[in-house]
């Protein structure tokens, strides 16, 4: 299949590219949901984001809330950006890290006014943002314009055998296009860890990986118990036939195909090396996972699943696809990408590849996923340890 | 190409995986090794649902079990070819 050299996006002030046109209202912290989700309720072409942290946090777990803050607000999918917080300093913070981008973005504090006149404030700015945002064409783009995130949920031996590897068959395919690419889940590697440290493309970026998924591995044996019964294979991996997290990790490399990673990012961490494959360094929980990509600047995601991960994200449209058979069945509504047909060997993975392409750029082009159709929107904010 | 009922992701593996909806006792099953395009035959001794593994080998209390070419886990209660493999007697080795 010839891939197509364009597609048709949204052409940012920063000059990358969004997949769609967003307008957020983005909470610095959890006391200022209430406020954000009025003026989205008041306001329509809006979407608050709403998360349960962003007080009293300190270190390294404060830079990672900043990051996921900014860096979701940056996303090229984001038209404009109001960002409520309860008190001026960390909403200012926030703000100006958005504004580098170029886009409209404008911050509200809570403390001495409340929420009843802040609402009303915020809705006027919200407004004209709104219809400001709604005059935005789609035009055509280079294809490396696309920055694709991808991973794998309620996996099983399906995942493994063709849903992966057609997401690996993808990104051999787009790589040499220029596209940027990124996988996660340091967790699930665990098994493959010293097959997956070798696809670092430099000695650098192998010592990188090493360094991050020893210090997770560290961390997994202070506070486990026995194991990681239940958590790593999950109750649904074990239903699906995965037996260990080792089967499951070699599984889960798969969606990287045969292409070597360039550098290993911190969680929520923007790529500055260029297109290509790079590793971040996530949680394996969906929602965590999708939150920290889209806020590393990623405009669209790949989740392949076995026996039915229903995850989206209000950022990045999540493109779903099994093999399972029966998943396809029973949980249509929710898989944009049927491969089933590769277990039965109807559909080989090339072919496979080709049509997940096909949707890939349908979706970039605007058709909505199942998960944004069903008004899938998880925004969960990864907490590294607790508040002060 | 219908009738795979199995598929194996390595010539090494000592495990294929069960890709239709089940297979029942004592039925013939085609493999298919995806690594070398071989056909294999096997024999079920279980039940064995979708997505679930079945053994291509007798494998004793210790053995490693291999999947796609690599040490997927430990037998920690032996298992006759064309039994179930899964968490009953298999487990990993790292926690």
């Amino acid at each position: 299949m010839e891939i197509p050299k364009t597609f048709l996006g949204y052409k940012r002030e920063d000059g990358r590219t969004g997949t769609r046109n967003h307008v957020i209202i983005l909470p610095v912290d959890d006391i200022s949901n209430a406020c954000a989700e009025a003026v989205a309720n008041n306001i329509k072409g809006t979407i608050a984001l709403p998360h349960s942290y962003g007080r009293l946090q300190f270190g390294a777990d404060l830079e990672l809330h900043f990051r996921t803050m900014i860096g979701t607000g940056k996303n090229p999918n984001v038209a404009a950006v109001i960002v409520i917080g309860i008190e001026p300093k960390w909403t200012k913070r926030i703000v100006d890290a958005i504004a580098t981008t170029g886009k409209p973005v404008e911050g509200f504090s809570i403390e001495g006014v409340g929420d009843i006149d802040t609402i009303a404030r915020v809705s006027k700015k919200a407004q004209e943002f709104s219809i400001w945002a709604s005059e935005k064409q789609r035009e055509e783009r280079p294809i490396s314009d696309l920055w694709i995130s991808v991973k794998c949920g309620e996996s099983d031996t399906t995942s493994g055998l063709a849903s992966n590897p057609t997401v690996g068959n993808l990104m051999d395919k787009l790589e040499p296009l220029g596209v940027h690419l990124c996988f996660g889940e340091t967790s699930e590697l665990t098994g493959a860890e010293t097959v997956c440290e070798k696809r670092g493309k430099t000695p650098e970026a192998q010592e990188k990986f090493r360094k991050t998924w020893s210090s997770y591995n560290d961390f997994i044996l202070k506070e486990a118990t026995d194991d990681l019964s239940e958590s790593q294979p999950t109750a649904g991996n074990i239903a699906g036939g995965l037996t260990t997290i080792e089967e499951k990790a070699f599984g889960n490399f798969q969606k990287i195909g045969g292409c070597k990673f360039i550098d290993v990012l911190e969680p929520a961490e923007e790529p500055t090396k260029g297109p290509g494959l790079y590793f971040m360094d996530t949680s394996s929980a969906a929602a965590e996972c999708v939150t920290l990509q889209a806020a590393g600047g990623f405009n669209l995601h790949l989740f392949p699943t076995g026996q039915g991960n229903i995850i989206g994200n209000p950022i990045e449209p999540v493109v779903k696809l099994t093999a399972n058979p029966l998943t396809a069945r029973t949980m249509n509504e929710h898989i944009d990408v049927d491969v089933s047909k590769i277990l039965s060997r109807e559909m080989n993975l090339d072919e496979a590849g080709d049509e997940l392409i096909k949707a890939t750029i349908r979706v970039a082009n605007g058709r909505l996923t199942c998960a944004e159709a069903l008004g899938h929107r998880e925004f969960v904010m990864t907490k590294l340890y607790r508040s002060a | 190409m219908a009738g795979t009922d199995i598929i194996i992701h390595d010539e090494k593996d000592n495990v294929g995986v069960v890709v239709i909806e089940k297979i029942t006792p004592k039925q013939d099953c085609d493999c298919w090794i995806m690594e070398n395009d071989k056909s294999v035959k096997i024999q079920s001794m279980d039940e064995i649902p979708l997505g679930h593994k079945i053994a291509m080998t007798d494998l004793n209390e210790g053995d490693t079990i291999l999947k796609y070419g690599h040490d997927i886990g430990k037998v920690v209660k032996s298992i006759k070819k064309g039994e179930h493999v899964h968490v009953h007697n298999v487990k990993t080795k790292k926690w």
